[in-house]
């Protein structure tokens, strides 16, 4: 089954963009992140492919300005996911090659044209504050 | 299934010695099979269609890709809407918009004297998206693509064979190759293992690079998208206005000393009759 036009678009914006991007489907399936986004995670698409979200809300660790490790349910991407709205938040993150990165993210919704909600998306980039 | 071809030329119609062999006339084609008709859009290469004197069919369905001028400008040239006996369908894609609406932007003055409410003939119209449908022998399936506005393309299978067509479609938008995982490619459910596929081709790779987000394809990236959907047959179609014959020629060329692709492909050509098994 091919994925709808508006995820399809999404990851032609992502491979354009210098942003890490993640893209999931409609119950948080990481069916897509770019090539920034695999020097954040610290691994390749093509090695890993498609991630559950049990996967990769844990693969790089987040976790908050206390230090203490952040449930997924947390993550912005997972939030936007549950109530289809968009959400921010910077944190903490530990890549799969151990190096400790401050970040933040913005998820949001895509809502196709026919007004159903087909997937997320999450542009992650460097955190000014935290 | 019989598949006619109506109108290949791209953005406006283009008529002139230069332009007699491959057409002038704007997006049609028209697909029948016992005695159902289905018309693919309404560009000018419609406004001759005269089928209906020859046959008992009493519906006909103009299945619409999207609503840009070139395919919807010979709507009001389409003889069988004045004919009060006739039941004519039209199917588009959804927007914000009704289907109605829009199209009655263009039929109505000061566009077109006529208005589509005025129109004789017993007229319904279908709003669909990434939609399946039946029409008499023919099961029907709509896919948003990727061109600019809401746009489907269409796969339309007969009793024996697969016929799809995107007129307007630029899979390769932003990505620098075609992903190995076909569900990420636009339109790739439609056309895979099709019979015959027409699909958009109006730049030639060297034009491509100028004219990217337009919502059109070169022909290099439709050959190999072809390739990519084992289709039997490929028909490169929506010719840019500006390409005479001698251009087309001169690029089909090209393209083939450049490929060497296993599948039978062509430029499509106003009055190409194409049997299908």
């Amino acid at each position: 089954m091919a994925y709808p036009i508006e995820i399809i678009l999404s990851r032609q914006l992502a491979d354009c963009l210098s942003m890490p991007v993640f893209i999931t489907d409609t119950v948080g399936n990481l069916i897509f992140y770019n090539e920034p986004a695999e020097n954040l995670l610290g691994t390749r698409f093509e090695e890993t492919g498609e991630m559950k979200v049990e996967t990769w809300g844990t693969i790089f660790k987040p976790k908050d300005e206390d230090g203490n490790v952040m449930p997924p349910e947390n993550l912005p991407l997972v939030r936007t996911l549950k109530d289809q709205y968009p959400y921010h938040k910077s944190f903490w993150i530990e890549s799969m090659k151990g190096n400790t990165e401050k970040i933040s993210v913005t998820s949001y919704p895509i809502i196709g044209r026919a007004g159903n909600f087909v997937g997320a998306v999450a542009i992650f980039w460097e955190a000014k504050d935290i | 299934m019989k598949i006619m071809i109506r109108g290949v030329r791209g953005s406006i119609p283009t008529t002139g010695p230069d332009t007699v062999y491959y057409g002038g006339n704007t997006s049609c084609a028209v697909a029948v099979e016992d005695d159902c008709i289905l018309v693919l859009d309404g560009g000018s290469g419609m406004q001759k269609f005269n089928l209906l004197q020859t046959t008992a069919v009493k519906r006909v369905d103009i299945l619409l890709t999207h609503l840009h001028l070139d395919h919807i400008q010979g709507l009001g040239f389409f003889n069988p809407f004045f004919d009060p006996t006739l039941d004519i369908h039209i199917w588009g894609p959804v927007s914000n918009i009704s289907l109605r609406t829009r199209l009655s932007r263009y039929l109505s003055p000061p566009l077109f004297p006529v208005l589509l409410r005025d129109l004789p003939c017993k007229l319904t119209l279908h709003e669909i998206g990434d939609s399946s449908f039946d029409i008499g022998p023919f099961q029907i399936e709509s896919r948003y693509v990727i061109h600019p506005g809401p746009t489907v393309g269409y796969r339309i299978k007969g009793k024996h064979s697969v016929f799809t067509y995107m007129p307007d479609h630029e899979p390769m938008l932003g990505a620098k190759e075609f992903p190995a995982d076909k569900r990420w490619i636009s339109g790739m459910e439609l056309a895979q293992d099709a019979d015959l596929l027409l699909h958009d081709a109006q730049y030639s790779a060297q034009q491509y690079p100028y004219r990217m987000g337009w919502g059109h394809s070169s022909m290099d990236d439709v050959a190999k998208f072809a390739e990519l959907a084992a289709v039997k047959h490929l028909l490169l179609a929506h010719h840019d206005p500006s390409n005479s014959d001698t251009d087309l020629n001169n690029l089909f060329e090209d393209l083939q000393k450049r490929n060497n692709y296993l599948f039978k492909y062509e430029l499509a050509a106003e009055g190409m009759v194409i049997e299908l098994p």
